[in-house]
């Protein structure tokens, strides 16, 4: 009987909430591998490119073959390296990248854990994603990666600021930081449309945030030669990548909640309304990282001087203004939520 | 008025706007890819690739050892050993291209007084070891027969214009 009680209070739970996690995170892994497919095809088509098509039919085994080829590759770790740390640094960034996953709703109540504080905890995720940058580019010892990484932390720091101004005037309109919460208070009408100012500034901030052109400069290919991965090889390399596009989707799922609607159909007629939540909010994530795709082919590099000027003195003026008036306006016609 | 123009085009990302609506046309556009291992691109009847020693229709080498094409080559890739053969005639014992050395600029072609050596139209001749690219007259005289039938096609469009 004793043994049937800690079964069921202890071990039960445990294996659940694993299996939930596990759901979560094997389809998500398989997302992130297709998303660079999916990305090399939206490139190749703005180049007037074919893009990956020898890899099986039409280039769809492309991803695995990378895999693959990543996972038989050395992992060196340079001889000034610390090497705890070294190895450390992917691990932290592809975690952060998968943990913020918990609270984000597919659909009503298909949420892994429906926090109360759900739009915190995913601030303090992304903002803890500079750690794993600055120890792999402090732990490499080599000054390319030290550089990119000093760019990387003043850079999400910097932008940090307004994606949380960007996330204040959401909280404004819906008065709780349950992120279910704030997808049914879209229903009459998604947040882009009377907040689009803060629907652009977070996009562009997100950008920054995930280190994508035009605020790759962590990476900056042209003269870091890769930043802060620079002494990174095979699976460690492998680990940064992922962590990346893991952010790059939680980033576009975040903006398809606070802005798009989350599970919610365009419109409120019978046809949409029978289609499962989950299709409406991963058509709207794919949406938003064609979005990032569409911008990286189309915009060169910022200077560093420019990134800091958009992030100091133009997005952070603009978002804190915006939550002077959103805060007004929601006071002035009292529209504050109850 | 200009900075007032200025201040409302930037504010309203209009150029970011314009620069996205001309990538995204590009997607709809027709793709400039050659799949090429399947697809390959035309060459012109005077390209010049990779060498072959051509033989008379009687299965006669054309070459008469007069060593033109060894003493033209800027690279000096071309090596020629000849001795009169048993009924009399002129004939290499030896010509060797070194494919690393050659810089395929067809002045051993254009040297030739019967049309011996010649540039033809293969171009897929990579190989694993530096040593498959020195050629010897017995590889050379190989590709003449296996691209006979290009190679006098090329020679025959390109002949109005020697």
């Amino acid at each position: 009987m004793a043994e049937a009680g800690v079964w069921s209070t202890y071990f039960y739970p445990l294996f659940l909430t694993i299996g939930y996690i596990l759901a979560i995170v094997v389809p998500l892994m398989l997302v992130l591998a297709f998303i660079t497919y999916f990305e090399r095809k939206v490139w190749a088509a703005i180049q007037l490119r074919k893009g990956p098509n020898v890899v099986g039919p039409f280039g769809l085994l492309q991803p695995v073959a990378d895999g693959i080829k990543c996972l038989f590759k050395e992992t060196i770790v340079p001889a000034g390296a610390n090497r705890m740390l070294f190895v450390l640094a992917p691990m932290v960034t592809f975690s952060l990248g998968l943990i913020g996953w918990a609270v984000i709703p597919f659909d009503e109540h298909l949420v892994l854990a429906d926090l109360n504080v759900g739009l915190l905890y995913l601030f303090a995720v992304s903002s803890l994603g500079v750690y794993g940058i600055i120890i792999a580019g402090w732990a490499s010892n080599s000054k390319y990666a030290f550089l990119g990484a000093l760019r990387s932390a003043a850079q999400m720091v910097s932008y940090e600021v307004s994606i949380g101004f960007v996330l204040v005037t959401v909280l404004l309109c819906v008065g709780s930081l349950n992120l279910n919460a704030i997808v049914e208070a879209q229903r009459g009408l998604w947040f882009f449309i009377p907040l689009f100012p803060m629907f652009v500034i977070y996009f562009v901030s997100a950008l920054a945030e995930t280190n994508r052109t035009p605020f790759d400069l962590p990476e900056a290919e042209g003269e870091l030669v890769a930043g802060y991965q620079v002494e990174y090889s095979s699976m460690t390399w492998l680990l940064f990548m992922m962590g990346e596009y893991a952010n790059i989707v939680l980033l576009s799922g975040l903006s398809v909640i606070l802005f798009l609607g989350g599970w919610l159909p365009p419109f409120h007629v019978e046809p949409l309304m029978a289609v499962p939540g989950v299709v409406w909010f991963l058509l709207k994530t794919a949406v938003v990282v064609f979005f990032f795709t569409w911008t990286r082919a189309t915009l060169p590099r910022y200077r560093y001087d420019q990134l800091m000027r958009l992030g100091w003195k133009v997005f952070l003026p603009a978002s804190l203004a915006m939550v002077v008036i959103v805060a007004g306006a929601l006071h002035a016609f009292d529209w504050l939520p109850r | 008025m200009p900075a007032i123009e200025q201040t409302v085009r930037s504010l309203l990302l209009t150029e970011l706007a314009v620069g996205l609506g001309v990538t995204f046309k590009q997607i709809f556009k027709r793709k400039a890819t050659l799949n090429y291992p399947y697809e390959k691109g035309m060459l012109s009847p005077r390209f010049r690739g990779e060498h072959a020693l051509r033989r008379y229709p009687n299965g006669e080498e054309r070459c008469i050892a007069c060593k033109l094409c060894e003493a033209i080559c800027p690279a000096q890739a071309i090596t020629i050993e000849a001795e009169p053969r048993e009924d009399g005639s002129r004939r290499t014992t030896r010509y060797d291209i070194d494919m690393v050395k050659c810089i395929y600029c067809g002045f051993c072609q254009e040297a030739c007084p019967v049309d011996a050596i010649v540039e033809g139209p293969n171009f897929e001749f990579a190989a694993e070891t530096r040593e498959e690219l020195l050629y010897n007259k017995e590889k050379l005289l190989d590709n003449g027969d296996r691209w006979e039938r290009e190679i006098a096609a090329n020679l025959s469009a390109e002949a109005p214009y020697r």
